[in-house]
């Protein structure tokens, strides 16, 4: 870690995890786990339900805070204590569960948290600006929504994972996380979202993505993180790995 | 996003463009409660003598200004997703604080500001325990309640604070002129602050931040928002609200009684229940509240003038709560 010499081969990761441990009660989502996501990659995270990869990302996205261990940010160890934090960092996150508010608006969910505001006074909501962002990213992504006007609560699973996934890519994030992005899609819409993370991939951006179906991993990942019960059990460049060994890491030697 | 295609875009624009009036208008709660409201005038007007005088009218509005304002601080409160059990007490509170200053000699606008000046730190108080040590609200401000009203009962040992100097009782008892109709003052404060509640929820960050909260706090929590401080301000608001409802009730009655506004955190919740406002959080306005209360007081008014003694009013009340509701719900639904 030491070597900061940027070769091919050993670059410096733009983030890492350490020895993070991340206790739930008695529950042992983390174990000792060391992490690493390099500039302009795409890293897989993979792993059976429960395996912690939500878990891992959370404490990337500052929503926990590990019990032991560290975080290193450019080399630097640093703290994430809120969402607000990593967002500063320049980490954005498209979680599991989507974070919406259903009782709102597409635009409003469009840039919940971050409304932008009139003026300098940083009070009144500049409602303009947000509409007219939300349909210019929505029709840069090929998003189709019923209307803007219409609640969160009416969009199907698969427009408000659009939505979602969508929603981070103004920010100019450098660390994109998606926490199983295709989950709730179809064929095609998964294609969109692979090439997608593709397309950030070659604006320079590392890219994180869960997911547990193995053909989109193979199809778009460089490395492929392997969690077990909590623990690290491989972490293999694509180039170098088989869906099989994945599959056998995933599931555990002792099954097969 | 560059504006070079990262897909082809192949979305009809027109999606995007506004639905139609009558959409809207179908979704619209607020519509269909104007109407009821609507209809319940004419329905008065035609089948009373009474109802359309100058006079009954100016009293509906006396009455129900003090119960809308502090709706407008429960809505606030209930959109974020919590409720307020203490605004009643608070109501009685900032009235019995504002009269025994008064009574001591203290001036108006110092008194006022200090019985204002308490229910605020009440209302920052529910909003601290509930953000802090996460107490359910329905608790918190249930202890609070009766803590408040206790303190009514203390500080007065029971009696009403009477002999209220007449530049404050001028607040809930004046009116003032608009052309050729007299508006009471009352009226005219609960109209300043339905505009300024419907501005900070409709307009700013932190009514953006008050609908995500009471929307989905964990998914407003992810989004970076700071839920607590979102909660607190909520609270403090509505015990602020509370506040000046009390004072216009004290003003108007003219006696500060520690048994005042007893059971009117009721009404205050039902307001805003009637007028849309989900308990659940998340959704309605204030709109909803005003127009809420102001149905709550004509039905009052109408059963009043109707001949019906005034006992079988809860009876009333109750039913157009749950069916105010239960229409809510459907259109929900069928949408
Ligand atoms: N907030 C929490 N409180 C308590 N336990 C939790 C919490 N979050 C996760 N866990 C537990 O930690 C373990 C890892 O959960 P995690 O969500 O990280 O799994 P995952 O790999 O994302 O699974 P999936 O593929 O099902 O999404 C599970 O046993 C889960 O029950
Ligand atoms: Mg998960």
């Amino acid at each position: 870690m030491s070597d900061t010499t940027v070769t091919n081969e050993k670059k410096e990761p733009i983030m890492a995890l350490q020895g993070v441990s991340k206790y739930f009660g008695g529950v042992h989502a983390l174990e000792e786990v060391d992490f690493e996501v390099y500039p302009n990659e795409i890293v897989a995270l993979v792993g059976d339900n429960g395996a912690g990869k939500s878990t891992l990302i959370k404490i990337l996205a500052g929503v926990h805070q590990p019990n032991r261990g560290k975080i290193l940010f450019r080399g630097e160890p640093v703290e994430i204590p809120s969402p607000r934090a990593a967002q500063a960092l320049g980490i954005e996150t498209v979680y599991q569960e989507l974070a919406l508010i259903e009782t709102r608006d597409v635009p409003a969910n469009f840039f919940l948290g971050r409304e932008p505001t009139r003026g300098t006074s940083g009070i009144f909501v500049d409602r303009k600006k947000m509409v007219e962002d939300t349909v210019r990213t929505l029709k840069d992504l090929g998003i189709v929504l019923p209307s803007l006007r219409t609640l969160v609560r009416y969009l199907s699973g698969g427009q408000r994972q659009a939505l979602a996934i969508g929603r981070v890519m103004p920010w100019g994030g450098k660390v994109i996380i998606m926490d199983e992005p295709t989950a709730a899609l179809g064929v095609r819409e998964a294609r969109k979202v692979l090439d997608l993370v593709l397309q950030l991939k070659e604006k320079g951006c590392s890219v994180v993505v869960i997911s547990h179906n193995m053909r989109h991993v193979f199809n778009i990942a460089d490395r492929i993180v392997v969690l077990r019960g909590g623990k690290k059990a491989g972490d293999r460049m694509k180039s170098e790995t088989t869906p099989d060994e994945i599959v056998k890491l995933i599931v555990g030697a002792e099954m097969l | 996003m560059e504006p070079d295609k990262p897909f082809s875009p192949e979305e009809d624009p027109a999606r995007f463009q506004k639905e139609g009036a009558l959409t809207r208008f179908a979704r619209n709660q607020l519509a269909t409660l104007a109407l009821i409201l609507l209809a319940m005038v004419v329905v008065l007007s035609l089948s009373t003598r009474t109802f359309l005088t100058a006079t009954n009218i100016f009293n509906v509005l006396r009455a129900f200004s003090w119960i809308a304002i502090a709706s407008f601080g429960q809505s606030i409160v209930i959109i974020s997703g919590g409720i307020d059990l203490s605004a009643g007490s608070n109501m009685a509170f900032s009235g019995i604080i504002t009269a025994m200053l008064l009574v001591e000699g203290v001036n108006v606008p110092l008194s006022i500001g200090a019985g204002l000046g308490i229910t605020l730190l009440i209302g920052f108080a529910n909003g601290l325990m509930i953000s802090k040590t996460k107490l359910p609200p329905f608790i918190a401000t249930l202890g609070m309640m009766s803590i408040v009203r206790g303190f009514c009962y203390g500080m007065t040992q029971g009696w009403p604070v009477r002999g209220l100097p007449r530049s404050f009782i001028a607040l809930g008892q004046t009116d003032l002129s608009f052309f050729i109709w007299r508006v009471p003052v009352p009226a005219i404060i609960m109209v300043c602050f339905a505009v300024l509640v419907y501005i900070l929820l409709d307009k700013t960050k932190l009514g953006y931040h008050t609908y995500a909260v009471g929307g989905n706090e964990y998914a407003a929590s992810l989004a970076g928002i700071f839920t607590g401080k979102v909660k607190n301000i909520a609270f403090t608001l509505s015990g602020f609200l509370a506040g000046v409802g009390g004072i216009l009730m004290t003003a108007r009655l003219g006696v500060a009684a520690p048994t005042a506004a007893s059971g009117y955190e009721l009404d205050i919740i039902a307001a805003a229940v009637i007028g849309g406002i989900s308990l659940t959080g998340g959704e309605g306005n204030v709109w909803g509240a005003l127009i809420g209360a102001a149905i709550m007081q004509i039905l009052r008014n109408a059963l009043v003038l109707l001949g019906f003694p005034a006992y079988w009013q809860p009876a009333a009340i109750g039913a157009v709560i749950i069916g105010a509701v239960m229409i809510d719900m459907y259109r929900k639904k069928s949408i």
